[in-house]
């Protein structure tokens, strides 16, 4: 009895200090941030119906092709890396699978204002334009054009899902390397150092730095978890983060589901040992109590 | 030379040469040890086990670990943690047994305090236990710096500038520990030195030490009374096992640790497969970066108290400057529980807190007030934060500045009694 | 005595079994942390592709540290059925190029079509066959697969294992 009051105490305090220095210490440290929007409802929804068809001309007419390639359609990238590195500080993408991966009020909002859209407001503007230029319209009506153009891009977007690394190549890969995964981003580094004004980490391991829950609200609007970072927001739907945050998780603890399994056996065998051991200890007592 | 008969068996041929059966006696089975204890007289066989998975984990790492600033990260992070197979286990374990070894040296620690058993004829263990509890401490930070993330490196920039504070020599002092201007390779190189041989080595003679430091006074009980462990050990040995007031260390004693020890070891594989974070911080996965700091950066939860007491002063007094008061508590803090034995006044008598009521008052407002420094010790020291953190720490002073009144009260009290 | 009659228990010794099981496990978990890395293990295998060689032309590659002489037979070389890994129609030559003596690298003499080792004068013919010298035996054969014209080192493909089997 007296032992079991002992171990309460013990419990007890170590508890207490368990509490104070991890779940009550980082909420103090990283105050809670609402949830990820995924409906971008900081920018508004345009709900003109878009026609793929005329948006494939309004797409050319736009003069999209200056910059960004569409490899799947036959229009490869009007520079290659180095050149578009100097030119913009990182390579423009590929809008190939844009259709597929970023939501589409995310791209009517970015085509139509890019420093908004992106949340880099604090970093671009009049005299220091973001290097992608806003859309103003070809004389129709504008709100349909973009709709038409987002349109598009959703029709050309690959019919077969694509896999967790294509998306995080996609989204992430421009700025940031996976050098555990030997994927290194194009574009080059000084320019784009200068660009973003400290060169984006790696993120092999990130996700071992930081929780996906941090991650998924990061992504989602950096300024909300590092407020003033030059990071855009990516503007990516609810699947295509999730399968950014799974790519991230293979590729920075590939060993998770090894860990786990032989954390059940390891704990199993604990178990058994620490029953033998009362057996034995039991019995051993017997004798002198 | 003894005289060497034809050996009946291996532990005979053993004996003749090495008196394995006097040192199986002397060690084991004819090491008494009081029958009358808890759970708490556990923790030294627990500390024992977890000592032994560090070394056989830190072996392990020690394998595939590069002590270079350019490779050391990835090497840990990549080398250990993705390619090695159960190189992630190595590195688990070892992270979370050196935190949570510490939990363990603190229920030690405060169960010697709680039953006075660091006093009368017990003074050199605590001593070599005290030193053992330093030296961890700097086996701890220097094994933190070796995966060379931003927090191995901003502990290690805070930490070393910490010497920067002592009068004269300290700039030159910093310079010297980190054979450098600044925190950079030769710190690294010098500091995984310490962390794999130098500091092991120590600890191993520690160990050795605090161990035999037991055989004399013998092992405290549970309400400090004080026997003749020759007579005990006789009824024992004559079959009056029941009446005697002592065990042997094998198997009585060691069968109730290893129940002890299976115990803690499985909420020790719970925490290596599930629940880390809190011995593997999250920020030290980011690479080493020379400019930028963290957001937030604080040393592991086991240094927190005397972190809080170094950084409680946050004001000038008396044109001092808030800094080197705020060294010299942490030095205090560093210095004061070695001093124990002999800031308690009430030598001669040894009894657990809850039969000295002055003490036992003591002995908890120090474990809340520690509790209290720990807790604030992690959080940003700002606004009321900063106050209680002031607060905590001057009640930590204060605490052992009475320590040899009350006990002195206490030895006259009870000379008046007899 | 008190460890023998600890022996003797029933519970003691199942206690005692179960810890040196897992200490048994624990064991081989170390043995895997020894093994070479997956990384040190596929370059292990190297992939060479004989279709641009010509014939007469010897090349050296290294595999696992060591110099591998593959050599196109020309059609004045004599064949060595046990020896020659026949591949895409032609005929090679591959062993790894250590003189079986003691280990020098012996170079190819175009002139005489020979294998010779600086060291201490042995030579070994176009099919790696020692001819002089103190080398013992021929120059060994590495592992080898065959995939259309290319030659997979290191994995032991049915040729191989066929030579080796006519060695034996």
């Amino acid at each position: 009895m007296r032992e079991l009051k002992i171990l309460v105490v013990v419990l007890f305090f170590t508890a207490v200090v368990y509490w104070g220095v991890e779940p009550f210490a980082h909420s103090q440290m990283h105050p809670h941030v609402a949830p990820a929007d995924f409906a971008f409802k900081d920018l508004g929804t345009n709900d003109k119906k878009g026609n793929a068809s005329k948006g494939a001309e309004t797409f050319l007419s736009a003069g999209c092709t200056g910059c960004h390639g569409v490899a799947s359609q036959g229009m490869p990238s009007p520079m290659d890396d180095a050149a578009a590195s100097a030119s913009f500080g990182v390579v423009p993408p590929d809008l190939s699978n844009a259709g597929a991966i970023y939501d589409k009020h995310f791209l009517s909002a970015l085509i139509k204002d890019p420093t908004k859209a992106l949340k880099v407001e604090h970093k671009f503007n009049e005299t220091r334009p973001h290097p992608m230029i806003a859309f103003y319209g070809l004389g129709g009506d504008l709100d349909q054009e973009v709709a038409d153009i987002v349109a598009y891009l959703q029709s050309i977007a690959p019919i077969a899902p694509l896999s967790d690394k294509q998306v995080f190549q996609d989204a992430c890969g421009r700025c940031h390397d996976m050098k555990y995964d030997k994927t290194m981003s194009h574009s080059d580094k000084a320019a784009l150092t200068a660009y973003m004004g400290t060169l984006p980490p790696d993120l092999s391991i990130m996700i071992r730095a930081k929780s996906d829950e941090y991650l998924s609200t990061f992504i989602n609007n950096p300024q909300k978890q590092l407020a003033g970072t030059s990071m855009p927001r990516v503007g990516l739907t609810e699947k295509a983060q999730n399968q950014v945050i799974s790519y991230m998780e293979k590729v920075g603890d590939r060993k998770k589901a090894e860990r786990e399994d032989l954390g059940y056996k390891l704990i199993g065998y604990m178990v058994l040992f620490t029953l033998l051991a009362f057996a034995w200890k039991v019995k051993i007592w017997r004798e002198v109590h | 030379m003894a005289e060497i008969k034809k050996a009946t068996g291996l532990m005979d041929w053993l004996d003749q040469r090495l008196a394995v059966n006097g040192f199986i006696k002397v060690m084991m089975s004819e090491y008494w040890i009081p029958k009358n204890i808890n759970f708490l007289w556990a923790m030294g066989v627990v500390l024992m086990s977890l000592f032994m998975i560090l070394i056989v984990s830190g072996i392990f790492l020690l394998m595939y670990y590069k002590p270079d600033i350019k490779l050391a990260f990835d090497s840990v992070n990549y080398t250990i943690m993705q390619e090695v197979e159960y190189g992630w286990l190595w590195r688990h374990m070892h992270g979370v047994a050196a935190s949570v070894i510490f939990l363990v040296i603190y229920i030690h620690m405060f169960t010697g305090i709680y039953y006075g058993s660091y006093k009368k004829g017990r003074e050199m263990i605590w001593l070599t236990g005290m030193a053992l509890f330093g030296i961890f401490s700097a086996e701890a930070f220097s094994g933190y710096m070796l995966p060379w993330g931003q927090m191995s490196y901003w502990a290690a920039q805070v930490i070393t500038n910490l010497f920067g504070g002592i009068p004269f020599i300290g700039e030159a002092l910093v310079i010297w520990i980190r054979g450098d201007f600044l925190v950079a390779d030769a710190t690294l190189t010098r500091f995984f030195m310490l962390h794999v041989l130098l500091l092991p080595l120590v600890i191993l003679l520690l160990i050795a030490v605090h161990f035999y430091a037991l055989r004399f006074p013998h092992v405290n009980n549970q309400d400090s009374e004080e026997f003749d462990f020759d007579k005990e050990a006789k009824k024992y040995l004559e079959g009056r096992k029941k009446e005697s007031k002592v065990v042997p260390f094998w198997p009585v004693f060691l069968s109730k640790d290893f129940f002890v020890v299976g115990i803690a070891l499985t909420v020790f594989f719970y925490l290596v497969c599930f629940h880390y974070d809190f011995a593997m911080d999250p920020i030290n996965f980011e690479p080493a970066n020379n400019m930028k700091t963290p957001a937030h950066i604080y040393p592991e939860w086991y240094f927190l108290w005397s972190y809080e007491v170094l950084r409680g002063f946050f004001f000038d007094i008396g044109g001092i400057a808030a800094m080197d008061i705020g060294l010299a508590a942490f030095g205090f803090a560093n210095v004061i529980f070695m001093l124990l034995p002999f800031l308690d006044r009430n030598t001669m008598h040894t009894a657990p807190a809850h039969k000295r009521p002055m003490f036992f008052v003591w002995f908890w407002l120090l474990l809340i007030d520690m509790i209290v420094l720990t807790v604030y010790g992690k959080l940003p020291p700002t606004g009321a934060n900063a106050w209680v953190g002031f607060g905590a720490t001057i009640v930590f002073l204060v605490l052992f500045v009475l320590l040899p009144i009350i006990t002195k009260i206490e030895a006259k009290n009870e000379g008046a009694e007899s | 005595m008190a460890v023998e009659e600890s022996r003797r228990d029933f519970i003691g010794m199942a206690f005692g079994g179960f810890a040196a099981a897992g200490g048994i496990v624990a064991l081989g978990a170390m043995k895997k942390t020894w093994d070479p890395l997956p990384s040190v293990q596929s370059a292990g295998f190297i992939t060479v592709d004989l279709s641009p060689m010509k014939e007469g032309e010897v090349q050296t590659i290294q595999w696992r540290g060591k110099p591998i002489f593959i050599l196109k037979k020309s059609a004045d070389m004599a064949k060595n059925e046990k020896r020659d890994v026949i591949a895409g129609g032609s005929s090679y030559s591959v062993m790894i190029g250590l003189c079986t003596h003691l280990g020098c690298i012996p170079t190819w003499t175009p002139s005489t079509k020979q294998f010779k080792c600086a060291c201490h004068g042995g030579e070994f013919d176009a099919s790696g066959v020692n001819t002089f010298g103190p080398p013992p035996r021929p120059m060994d054969i590495p592992p080898f697969k065959i995939d259309g014209t290319k030659l997979v080192l290191g994995e032991e493909g049915p040729e191989y294992k066929k030579m080796v089997a006519k060695k034996a």
